[in-house]
């Protein structure tokens, strides 16, 4: 599920207590943050126009004690903050230290996809599924580079270390489909390694786990194996490598070296990722891929065809919503 | 104090190797000579300071390049107008090219260089030649990084986080790595030579407590040079060994520890961001006296506030890791003492706005870069608050929102600054006037495109739009259109500067000795400047910007 959004949005959705105690935080800030900055402002400008060289004011002084003055703005403003750090500081705190009770979800990062691993066995790729109400702890882990899982409607992040646990916990209130996102730049396909966050009632949770939890997530767990074996370096749109695009592909008719023309079927896409050139090579192309038999598992193989066949327009092309997610 | 009687006697003893007759030299330093050999073999600290100008403008220009590629690439969501790839290798050459090779020695080599000799009574830096030096280290450097550009480029992100650039970038990560390292010595000779002179060289009757905000700032970031740029040096060395010989010290599949690289990192790169900062202060500080022609409110607090933020910016770096996996006892203490920050900068802030107070302002262009700096800064100081607050950094790290705070630092500081000082100073450096009208119309076209450009990632960031993202959610993207837009207004205001500064070195009408009626003694010279940089020994001001209005301070003021 693709998060629905309106085309401009100004405040974002909040799913979890902490994360809307987090927004009063930011307005109460901004709002200091006037009260300091406004009558700075306001000054230079009165000052700009009331002292301008030519205009008659007067510009006796008044012998400042500057001493108390210079004190007084650097400790007033330094204390109004500091009332920041400790809310920001005790909220902090809270979201560090997981309620014994939670439920632990195991977090998987990899270039450029994340693994979820329910406490019950089922795992799905990119999107996450968490019941309402319930403590959840992701125990969070890379295989390869940094990466850090964000979820933005509850405002948390965690880095993924490699060879090292992290914890992220919350407790969503609030049903949903929202974005999560990896935030530490982690190569080229790091804004590919995205997906959404479902916050569910318990019963839909459950219900989810026993119906859905296979069947949704084939065509993004392809995703995910196209993704990791860099499929899209050479056949995505935007790649400027002499390779033959991948969107649409499937069920059209295609030319060979050879003259012969065949229809991509699912044989005709499995044989030629497996032994992609001798006679199966496209019409205008080099020899260049490499052949993935015995390199792509067979059921990963599969999972593959899924997503490319499910991929009828642009990769990576928002607009086509759950087929390329 | 001032002591009158030995001045006559000070400028000429303090430079042992200079002969005496060029002290006649009708010529300034620009017409002096005017083969290539006596440019690029020069050792007078205002040349070299040229050279310097010269290079970090031509910086400046790849670097602005790569933000308008990276500014096109999200003008659409879905990555439609470049790959991935070439889209992380345009904001990673943007970062680096404008981080190393453009802030990093923006003021302090080229202002700093030509002005701190000028403004305490020297003929020259302490140490000429290693001044020369330290030019050709950092175009070696640069040369290096160049490479890697123009081989392929490189795709870590300024950053250079390990493992990714160790083991798994596969761009042309060694000469970028080799190239940066290498810069770092120019900046350590020149923060080396800065304090020496700055010690040693003053003019008779200069007493610290005389030296204009500008020579102060200078000190500060020299002393962060000097203790941060090794530590920095440290890490890429090592991060070099890593990726070429596999040595384990970051990546864990060697046996080393990631978080590891991000501290040795951002023990220089945050204080680093102050050798950005306090150059510009000292630049805003000159120029806001000289245009309200009234004394700088403050000036020891001011000056206590230079050495104060040197100081405190070395304790705050694990601001950047809050959730990197560092201890949340170490992100507790770093959060408390990122608030110090505050203290400092608001001195500065509020001491500029008094000096405003009762002055005779003229809004002349570099007053109008001045008092655009002091509206950027305070914003970008205050977001940074935001960004020291834990709760809040949990939700925004690695947002765009980040990336609006350092923008209002680094552009609307220190581009801000440099631009106001370029301006301020250009008659002193050149000998010409630049075109006031041109003036006026590109520093507004600056300031109005920077914010177009920068307010609304405020929002995307709160919203929750990961930086470095080279596609991106389609409901973000009006907001992205939006500072695209006035990426393209303020390109407009940098290309201005870049015609009409160059046009006035022509045919611009000549400079007087002091066309602002500031005060301090590079104004005492001519326009431009003698080789040797006075003609007669210049006399040390009673106290530091003796402008005609003053407040009645304190006696505590000037002792």
């Amino acid at each position: 599920m693709t998060p629905k959004h309106a085309a401009l949005e100004l405040w974002p959705a909040a799913a979890s207590a902490v994360a809307v105690e987090t927004d009063y935080l930011i307005l109460a800030f901004t709002v200091l943050t006037l009260v300091l900055t406004v009558p700075v402002f306001l000054a230079i400008t009165w000052f700009a126009i009331r002292y301008r060289d030519g205009q008659e004011a007067n510009r006796d002084t008044s012998g400042i004690r500057s001493n108390l003055i210079e004190i007084s703005w650097m400790l007033i403003p330094f204390l109004l903050t500091l009332i920041f750090f400790v809310w920001g500081a005790r909220l902090f705190v809270i979201s560090k230290n997981p309620p014994p009770d939670a439920m632990v979800i195991e977090a998987i990062g990899r270039q450029w996809m994340w693994k979820f691993q329910h406490p019950t066995g089922q795992s799905e790729i990119n999107d996450l599924h968490v019941p309402m109400g319930q403590p959840i702890k992701l125990r969070i882990i890379s295989q390869d580079v940094i990466h850090a899982l964000y979820l933005p409607a509850l405002r948390v992040q965690m880095a993924a270390l490699p060879d090292r646990y992290t914890e992220l916990w919350f407790k969503a209130d609030k049903p949903g489909t929202f974005h999560l996102y990896c935030s530490e730049y982690c190569g080229t396909d790091h804004s590919a390694m995205e997906g959404s966050l479902t916050i569910l009632s318990q019963g839909d949770y459950q219900d989810w786990l026993t119906h859905s939890g296979a069947q949704q997530s084939k065509v993004a767990a392809g995703k995910a194996i196209y993704n990791a074996y860099g499929c899209g370096t050479c056949h995505d749109d935007g790649s400027n490598v002499q390779a033959p695009k991948l969107a649409g592909l499937y069920g059209r008719a295609v030319r060979l070296a050879d003259g012969r023309t065949i229809t991509a079927d699912e044989d005709y896409l499995r044989d030629k990722i497996r032994n992609p050139n001798g006679n199966r090579l496209a019409e205008g192309y080099k020899q260049i891929m490499p052949s993935f038999a015995g390199v792509i598992p067979e059921d990963d193989l599969g999972r593959l065809i899924d997503f490319l066949k499910s991929n009828t327009r642009t990769v990576g092309d928002a607009a086509s919503g759950e087929a390329t997610r | 104090m001032s002591a009158s009687g030995t001045i006559d006697s000070g400028i000429a003893n303090r430079e042992p190797h200079a002969p005496e007759a060029t002290l006649d030299r009708p010529a300034d330093y620009l017409h002096a000579q005017s083969t290539l050999r006596s440019w690029f073999l020069t050792t007078d600290h205002k040349r070299i300071a040229i050279l310097y100008l010269a290079s970090i403008t031509a910086f400046f220009i790849i670097g602005a390049v790569a933000a308008g590629v990276v500014r096109l690439a999200l003008v659409v969501p879905n990555g439609a107008v470049m790959a991935n790839d070439t889209y992380n290798k345009a904001f990673t050459i943007h970062g680096v090219v404008m981080v190393w090779f453009f802030l990093i020695p923006s003021i302090p080599a080229t202002f700093g260089n030509f002005l701190i000799p000028l403004m305490i009574g020297a003929k020259d830096l302490a140490f000429p030649k290693l001044n020369l030096t330290s030019w050709y280290v950092f175009m070696t450097g640069a040369l290096f990084t160049m490479v890697s550009v123009v081989l392929g480029g490189i795709d870590t992100g300024w950053t250079f986080y390990a493992p990714l650039s160790t083991a798994f970038s596969n761009g042309w990560v060694l000469p970028a790595l080799i190239g940066v390292t290498i810069v770092g010595f120019s900046s350590i000779l020149t923060g080396l030579n800065f304090v020496v002179t700055i010690h040693t060289m003053r003019a008779p009757g200069m007493t610290w407590f005389k030296l204009p905000i500008f020579v102060w700032t200078h000190y500060a970031t020299s002393l962060i040079f000097l203790l941060a740029t090794p530590v920095i040096t440290t890490a890429l060395i090592l991060l070099i060994m890593e990726r070429a010989f596999h040595i384990g010290v970051f990546d864990p599949a060697y046996g080393g520890d990631p978080v590891l690289f991000q501290h040795l990192f951002w023990f220089y790169s945050h204080p680093a961001v102050y050798i950005m900062v306090l150059p510009g202060m000292g630049v805003i500080s000159e120029i806001i006296p000289a245009f309200a022609q009234k004394k700088l409110f403050g000036y020891r607090f001011v000056a206590y506030a230079a050495i104060g933020l040197a100081s405190v910016t070395f304790f705050v770096w694990g601001h950047h890791m809050f959730i990197n996996g560092q201890s949340d006892l170490a992100s507790l203490a770093f959060s408390a003492l990122s608030f110090a920050v505050a203290v400092p900068s608001a001195v500065k802030v509020y001491n500029w706005t008094a000096t405003i107070h009762k002055g005779k302002l003229r809004l002349d262009t570099p007053m109008l870069y001045a008092m655009g700096y002091i509206g950027l800064f305070v914003l970008g100081g205050l977001t940074g608050l935001y960004l020291a607050t834990l709760a809040i950094n949990q939700h925004i790290h690695a947002t765009y929102f980040v990336v609006a705070h350092f923008h209002y630092i680094m552009v609307g500081g220190t581009v801000l600054a440099f631009l106001g000082g370029l301006h301020f100073w250009w008659p002193k450096f050149t000998g010409r006037m630049y075109n006031e009208a041109w003036g006026r119309i590109s520093a507004l076209l600056i300031f109005l495109g920077f914010n177009v450009t920068f307010f609304p990632q405020f929002i995307l960031g709160y919203l929750g739009m990961p930086r470095r993202y080279a596609t991106y959610p389609p409901e973000f993207q009006m907001l992205n259109v939006l500072s695209s837009a006035g990426a393209t207004i303020l390109a407009a205001g940098y290309i201005f500067p870049m015609l009409y500064l160059v046009y006035s070195l022509w045919f611009g009408r000549k400079a007087p000795v002091n066309p602002w009626d500031a005060k301090g003694l590079e104004w005492e010279t001519t326009s431009p400047p003698p080789t040797l940089n006075f003609a007669s020994p210049p006399e040390v001001p009673r106290v530091p910007y003796d402008y005609p209005i003053q407040e009645q301070e304190t006696k505590a003021q000037h002792r």
